[in-house]
């Protein structure tokens, strides 16, 4: 046993093996970044030009505004972020990889975010609570779309149920002026259409994709229809009331963090509430053990007598809620009036996010996050003023998730029986 | 208890695979169920365990009609299984597999992982099949994979317990520990259902055997009234030689040689230790030792699934070190993987697709660019008649095979192509005793073509029977080579690491 010293020719990183020409790539990366940082923003940036980040934000405790030298902070964050991206290349030690590549990619955004707001003023911790609004659906959906396919179901209807909920969810809400009736109408409405999705797909075996489509279209057509015909007509029926905002007592004063997480609306917490919940049921409890084993494999789950099409169906109809929830947050969650096609293909991108984060509830939390950071920065950007053609800033939202994540994620496994029917003979 | 089959009938379309079966199994007794590949054995205990609804018989538990709608029914009446394709998930740990259904948990339905734990290290010593309760199954070479599938078995603790082949790929002690749990458990009253190919396992534990073929019960009989030549008649219906008939080895030059060859798994763990090896052409080269030494990890590398950390691999001479498996393909390996189902099929393709799956991009199967089906079929129903897979055609989807024939598939694949090496592991895993035969005759031919072997199973029986030299493992090292009349004891020695004899 001669080989104890061996070099081993990759580590693992949350169980998965990151090569070593990976962690070289992700190192040039950074290195590519610090040079961004370094050049154009801080030696391109006159010296004595200043940015200010504006930390006055209700309900926190004011720190009023940091000022910062532009040049100098981005030179400085520069060379931290080729340091590491440095580290990386060295390619020695690759346990703390991905936390380092993160960090360098933080320190990258702190960076841009201090050239752009050069002679200007930019509210950090308003951006941050943008992004937090941006995220929510996207949470809502691919939780919906973790529930399903981790018993073996693809949801591609999500974007349906988005519609349907924020649909119902503003019309209940307007009608009877209870918003919280709006909520459960919403979800309601997700779990319809789930149970539509799981009885055509289990019971007939139907393809789950084509099922997810046809419910996508027949959504849309639906409400916008209702929209056209209903709804325009009768603006009671469409008032745009909207949940207000709850200050958490006591935590809503810390700086930044306080308006970021603990002044949202009830969709945020209960958002929140349901990723930890999902996340521990899918891989501490009996619940979610059997879950699990229902997607890979559902025959072998069957043979211990567990009732595979049940698990299935509970599921999806549960999914169904969530996503009908999420979409509900698009109307009285946020902006009130439902319009038409107003989810915008944000059901896919919850997919998507899904996907990324390895049908995961934290990982997926986390390609919302940085979804809704892009969509959120992209609309600052807008009011500051860039000068970037508009219709490249909107894209920008999908190709930087797009960038990063694939960068980040790599090759991802889906569940063993994903898509797959279960017929018990 | 007391379980009755009386009148089973199972029909798969037009073919019949239980007809009319009766069956009795007595409390606290240990009955064998013997056949030839196909005739209908794993059907009948799908049956039995609700995976599969007969079309007419009844099924009786002390007396009493039952019905099982499900897996959950049977469980319910103290039936466990352990199924011949194993029922565990891979990418669970082999603690999350053996609970699964069965959870241990603590209030509001979380599991108690360290119950489960503990439970498996106790059935582990308890009987003898050592498993790492965290080791992710998918990682875990067959062999250790079984040790799960049994344990999960023995976990419920069943009334009646099936046992469909659980020791195709055990090795003799750990068979032996098998049947000390058996043996355990007939004594407190409990009833087994053994399902094997291996006819001295039938006479070591069986109260009473019986025998099916084509699907009907030939006749039931106690180990006392046959011996090995009886039961194997009775099974095929001809007599069966139960021994291999081979020459010395003419052994030319090197074929296969392996140079320091180091393998370190994802965790970092070396799994092959710098193994140097030969095969030459014309020598069946055999691989012993207990499961999860580095066999099957040895055979991967050798295939390009898996990157050596170091050492060269040389094929004739030339390096493939770094080949990828396709490229290890073209060289002129061919490969019996362990796992049919999980490295040897695609089971939803048809037995003439899978019967040409390396060569199927390749005249006489395809010509510039299109592929030639009725070459492909037709080399599938000559197939199916030279290795003698009972399956009603070429183009059924191989899934709906015995294991048995789905092996046999593999097996033919492998064999009908001119190679260099063939790296056979586990070639004969759930063949009976007429297949076992025709496969070991097979591959001596091919050494006598002058094919380099490399034969890795973890029955003895089967090392020296076919091996030229046999070449032993222990923790990822060949601890030593020697020749096949070396004494078993002193091979048994060396696998558990004792070093090379003087
Ligand atoms: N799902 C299925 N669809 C069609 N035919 C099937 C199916 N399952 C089994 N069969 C057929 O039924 C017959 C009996 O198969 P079975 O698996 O019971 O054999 P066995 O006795 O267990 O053989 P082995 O020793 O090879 O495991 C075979 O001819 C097989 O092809
Ligand atoms: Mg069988």
């Amino acid at each position: 046993m001669s080989t104890a010293s061996l070099a081993a020719p990759a580590a693992i990183v949350e169980g998965r093996l990151v090569s070593v020409s990976r962690v070289r790539g992700l190192g040039a990366f950074l290195v590519l970044l610090a040079a961004v940082a370094a050049v154009p923003l801080g030696l391109g940036t006159r010296a004595g030009v200043q940015a200010a980040f504006d930390f006055a934000d209700p309900p926190a405790i004011d720190l009023g505004i940091l000022h910062m030298p532009v040049r100098a902070v981005c030179v400085a964050l520069g060379v931290v972020t080729a340091l590491l991206g440095a580290w990386l290349l060295a390619g020695r030690q690759r346990r703390g990889t991905y936390l380092v590549f993160t960090a360098g990619v933080l320190l990258f955004l702190w960076a841009f975010l201090t050239w752009v707001a050069r002679n200007n003023d930019l509210s950090f911790t308003q951006l941050l609570a943008e992004t937090m609004v941006s995220a929510t659906p996207l949470v809502y959906g691919s939780l919906s779309g973790v529930m399903c396919e981790r018993a073996g179901v693809v949801n591609i209807a999500i974007e349906g149920q988005f519609l349907a909920g924020a649909f119902l969810g503003a019309m209940i809400g307007s009608a009877t002026g209870v918003l919280w009736l709006g909520l459960v109408a919403g979800g309601l409405s997700g779990a319809v259409l789930g149970a539509l999705l799981a009885f055509l797909a289990l019971r007939y075996g139907a393809d789950q994709i084509i099922v997810g489509v046809v419910i996508v279209a027949f959504c849309t057509g639906l409400t916008n229809f209702l929209t056209e015909q209903v709804l325009s007509n009768h603006q009671n029926l469409n008032a745009g009331a909207t949940f207000g905002t709850w200050a958490i007592p006591g935590l809503a004063r810390i700086p930044v963090l306080g308006p970021v997480l603990f002044h949202q609306n009830v969709f945020f917490y209960l958002a929140a509430v349901l990723l930890v919940v999902i996340h521990v049921g899918l891989f501490r409890t009996r619940w979610g053990l059997r879950v699990r084993a229902v997607g890979e494999h559902p025959r072998a789950a069957a043979t211990v007598g567990i009732h595979v099409l049940r698990v299935r169906y509970r599921n999806v109809i549960l999914g169904g809620v969530i996503a009908g929830i999420g979409g509900a947050s698009f109307t009285v969650g946020s902006i009130g009036e439902f319009s038409a096609g107003m989810t915008a293909g944000l059901g896919y991108v919850a997919l998507a996010a899904m996907i990324f984060g390895r049908w995961r509830p934290f990982g997926a939390l986390s390609a919302a996050l940085l979804f809704g950071f892009a969509v959120s920065l992209q609309s600052f950007l807008a009011v500051l003023g860039v000068n970037i053609p508009s219709p490249f800033l909107s894209m920008a939202p999908y190709v930087i998730t797009i960038a990063v994540v694939a960068g980040l994620v790599g090759r991802v496994r889906p569940p063993g029986a994903d898509g797959v029917p279960y017929s018990p003979e | 208890m007391r379980l009755e089959l009386a009148g089973v009938t199972k029909r798969f379309g037009s073919l019949v695979a239980n007809d009319h079966v009766d069956l009795t199994v007595e409390a606290g007794e240990i009955h064998c169920l013997l056949g030839e590949n196909g005739a209908g054995k794993s059907t009948l205990m799908n049956v039995l365990f609700g995976l599969q609804r007969a079309d007419e018989g009844e099924i009786r538990v002390d007396g009493a009609p039952v019905r099982f709608a499900d897996p959950g029914d049977a469980i319910a009446h103290g039936i466990g299984m352990v199924h011949q394709h194993f029922m565990l998930v891979p990418v669970f740990t082999a603690a999350d597999n053996v609970v699964l259904g069965f959870e241990p948990t603590r209030s509001g339905g979380f599991l108690d992982r360290e119950k489960a734990r503990e439970d498996i290290r106790r059935l582990s010593s308890e009987f003898g099949l050592e498993v790492d309760p965290d080791a992710v199954v998918e990682d875990l070479p067959v062999g250790l994979q079984q040790r799960v599938e049994i344990l999960k078995a023995l976990h419920r603790d069943a009334n009646l317990l099936i046992l469909d082949e659980p020791t195709a790929v055990l090795t003799p002690q750990e068979t032996e520990s098998l049947f000390a749990i058996m043996r355990g458990l007939k004594e407190t009253g409990r009833s087994i259902l053994f399902i094997t190919h291996k006819l001295k396992e039938v006479l070591a534990v069986a109260d009473r055997i019986t025998v099916m073929r084509l699907g009907r019960v030939v006749g039931t009989t106690t180990p006392a009234g046959s011996g090995e030549h009886v039961l194997a008649s009775m099974m095929v219906g001809r007599d069966v030689e139960l021994v291999v008939h081979k020459d010395d080895a003419q052994p030319g030059s090197p074929v296969l040689q392996l140079e320091g060859l180091t393998v370190t798994d994802e965790r970092g763990v070396t799994v092959i230790d710098a193994v140097d090896l030969e095969v030459r052409a014309g020598e069946i080269v055999a691989l012993a030792g207990v499961q999860g030494n580095g066999q099957t990890e040895l055979a991967e590398a050798l295939l390009g699934l898996t990157q050596p950390s170091s050492g060269r691999i040389l094929l004739d001479g030339k390096d493939i070190t770094r080949a990828t498996p396709r490229e290890a393909l073209r060289a002129g390996i061919a490969y019996i993987p362990e796992d049919r189902q999980a490295e040897g099929l695609v089971l939803d393709m048809s037995i003439a697709d899978n019967l040409v799956l390396d060569v199927h991009d390749r005249p006489p199967f395809a010509h510039r660019g299109a592929r030639d089906l009725t070459a492909v079929r037709e080399s599938g129903e000559h197939k199916l008649q030279e290795f003698d897979i009972r399956a009603r055609s070429a183009e059924v989807p191989v899934g709906t095979l015995s294991g048995g024939n789905q092996q046999k598939v593999v097996v033919a694949r492998e064999l009908s192509r001119p190679v260099r090496l063939l790296v056979a592991s586990q070639p004969t895993r759930g063949l009976d005793v007429g297949s076992i035969e025709y496969v070991h005759r097979r591959i001596v031919e091919e050494r006598d073509k002058g094919v380099a072997v490399l034969l890795v199973s973890s029955e003895l029986d089967e090392i020296l029977a076919l091996g030229d030299r046999v070449a032993v493992m222990y923790r990822g090292a060949i601890v030593g080579v020697v020749p096949p009349t070396t004494g078993r004891d002193r091979i048994g020695l060396m696998m558990a690491g004792a070093g090379v004899p003087a």
